[in-house]
């Protein structure tokens, strides 16, 4: 009970040592906005990221072997030889012919009705679903056992659809990262002139305690106390803003019904990382002060 | 005036004196502002501790200065200062603060911090000591008291007269019971029955053990204490008019 008490009162003493009210100054303020767009920043590069992975992990293992045959006996009796040859391979999940009425239905809005007569050549579709793991290879070493049967067979992996969708989402994903770093550079560099401001507008006090023996230490630990509780109340904002953001953006997401925005979610490691963004502020904050005030110390006497 | 001192984590220094060693030893020493011609010139006294000294000198003559050297506020361009029987000058920065807490400074234009109360001004060196917070208010009400000040000590220095911040100055100075005591003009804004009462209280520090330096123009204060030893300082250099400060010893030095 008495430490406590001691404690509080020194904590009070020393807080009367440095004035100006929390707040005041434009560091907090600063920070809060930093924080803001370093969350939306980290949460768009490991949204981008979750989205590739699973995008990946959807489609690497989605493949459809066309048969471009243009006498339809002779395709109807090749589709069946090849669904049949695909069934025996043992990392080959799920074999589905897609059916050629559905086919047609499908590319009548472009072709007409010429579709449907049966005299246009439309290629016969089987979509396959491989076992996961490894689907480089697998989809090589099935292309390579297709060519064997006919060449008349091709192998369409589904990721290659998708390949520049997720180059372009991935590079997204490293300019966030890059985003990022920059505004953890930034936030250094504004606490290092907020401490070198302190330093400076305290001039008096430091040469004061100084000649009465305090330590570099002891006086580079006040003002990274404040400064590091200054910056913890403007990392707070930034970060409950930036959340309030997340979880409305979010909702819209889930609102859209779209398959694809919805891979966009955050795994709770994610979140994690986000959360440990202002706690990595306020440790930068207090560090960044803490350095510069014991370098602008060494320079006096 | 007695309480617990308590060494933060400069600590303290080495060396313990007798009454009679040799506590400030200044040899040789040179003191230049930029490039300007020396403000002070071989300057060479020793001060025993437990004395009482004053230092006296016309405006400018480089009392302040001298007393800053002292105090390691300032480092001499050249010559030798040793306090408490090690050399200063060429102390790591990191040793100056276990020897600053040795000594008590009444700086001529008070250094009051300006928005701290004067009870939290003369409770700054028992905090910069890393005192305890509840160990703190006995001592420094009885030194507001001591210097009768008993009832402002919630008012900010810019409230207070010129005297009473000296006083103020002067608790703060002391109130860590420093062994040396450097005070520069301590009286230069108090009318002279108050500057017989703070003499009256260096004299009882002094009493106590402390080595008592203090710089003024007020002759006349001089005179009121008998045991003390005079050197006067003309335009940098020393003239002390019995030589007895004067390190080594003028008899020795002639031969
Ligand atoms: N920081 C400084 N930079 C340059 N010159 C200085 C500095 N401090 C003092 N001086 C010069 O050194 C000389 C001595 O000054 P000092 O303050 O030591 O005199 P003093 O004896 O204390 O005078 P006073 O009785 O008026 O207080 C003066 O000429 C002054 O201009
Ligand atoms: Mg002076």
């Amino acid at each position: 009970m008495r430490m406590g008490v001691d404690r509080r009162a020194a904590a009070a003493a020393r807080h009367r040592l440095l004035p100006e009210g929390r707040v005041a100054g434009p560091m907090p303020w600063i920070v809060a906005i930093m924080m803001f767009l370093t969350v939306l920043s980290a949460a768009a590069g490991l949204g981008l990221n979750a989205a590739v992975h699973s995008m990946g992990d959807d489609l690497a293992g989605r493949a459809t072997v066309q048969i471009v045959e243009a006498n339809g006996e002779q395709r109807a009796r090749l589709a069946a030889l090849v669904t049949e040859r695909l069934r025996r391979i043992p990392y080959v999940r799920a074999v589905q012919p897609v059916d050629p009425a559905a086919l047609i239905e499908q590319i009548r809005p472009w072709l007409g009705q010429d579709a449907a007569s049966g005299e246009l050549p439309i290629p016969a579709l089987i979509d396959i679903e491989l076992t996961s793991g490894q689907a480089e290879a697998k989809i090589d070493h099935l292309r390579r056992q297709l060519a064997t049967l006919s060449p008349k067979l091709r192998l369409e992996p589904h990721a290659a659809f998708l390949q520049p969708v997720a180059g372009l989402l991935s590079s997204l994903g490293w300019l966030a990262a890059g985003i990022v770093l920059l505004m953890t550079l930034a936030t250094g560099a504004v606490v290092v002139l907020a401490a070198r401001a302190a330093h400076d507008g305290h001039r008096g006090t430091i040469d004061v305690l100084h000649l009465m023996g305090a330590t570099d230490v002891q006086i580079a630990r006040l003002f990274q106390r404040r400064i590091g509780l200054d910056a913890l109340l403007g990392g707070a904002l930034g970060f409950a803003m930036a959340l309030l953001v997340l979880a409305l953006l979010g909702a819209r997401l889930l609102a859209t019904g779209s398959e694809l925005l919805a891979t966009v979610q955050l795994p709770w490691t994610s979140w994690a990382l986000l959360a440990v963004l202002p706690v990595g502020g306020v440790l930068l904050a207090t560090v960044a002060a803490r350095w510069t005030v014991l370098r602008s110390l060494g320079r006096l006497l | 005036m007695c309480h617990g001192w308590q060494t933060g984590k400069a600590g303290s220094v080495g060396a313990h004196f007798s009454m009679m060693s040799a506590i400030v030893q200044f040899e040789n020493v040179g003191l230049r502002y930029g490039l300007d011609s020396e403000t002070l010139s071989d300057i060479s006294f020793s001060l025993h501790a437990g004395g009482f000294y004053f230092l006296t000198g016309a405006s400018g003559a480089g009392k302040t200065s001298l007393l800053k050297l002292l105090y390691l506020a300032q480092r001499p361009s050249r010559g030798v200062i040793r306090l408490f029987g090690e050399d200063v000058v060429t102390l790591p920065r990191k040793r100056l603060p276990g020897f600053r807490r040795r000594i008590g400074v009444v700086f001529q234009d008070f250094r009051l911090v300006p928005h701290l109360s004067a009870y939290d001004n003369i409770a700054l060196p028992l905090r910069v000591a890393g005192m305890v917070e509840s160990e703190i208010d006995a001592p420094v009400t009885e030194m507001l008291n001591w210097v009768g000040l008993g009832d402002r000590g919630q008012a900010r220095p810019a409230t207070l007269s010129g005297g009473e911040q000296q006083r103020v100055a002067i608790a703060r100075a002391v109130i860590g019971r420093p062994e040396i005591l450097v005070a520069d003009e301590p009286t230069g804004n108090v009318d002279a029955d108050m500057a017989r009462r703070l003499m009256t209280l260096f004299e009882a520090l002094n009493r106590l053990g402390t080595t008592i330096v203090v710089a003024t123009h007020d002759l006349p204060l001089i005179a009121q204490v008998s045991a003390a030893q005079m050197m006067k300082l003309d335009r940098g250099r020393l003239s002390d008019p019995t030589g007895s400060l004067r390190y080594p010893p003028r008899q020795q030095v002639s031969g």
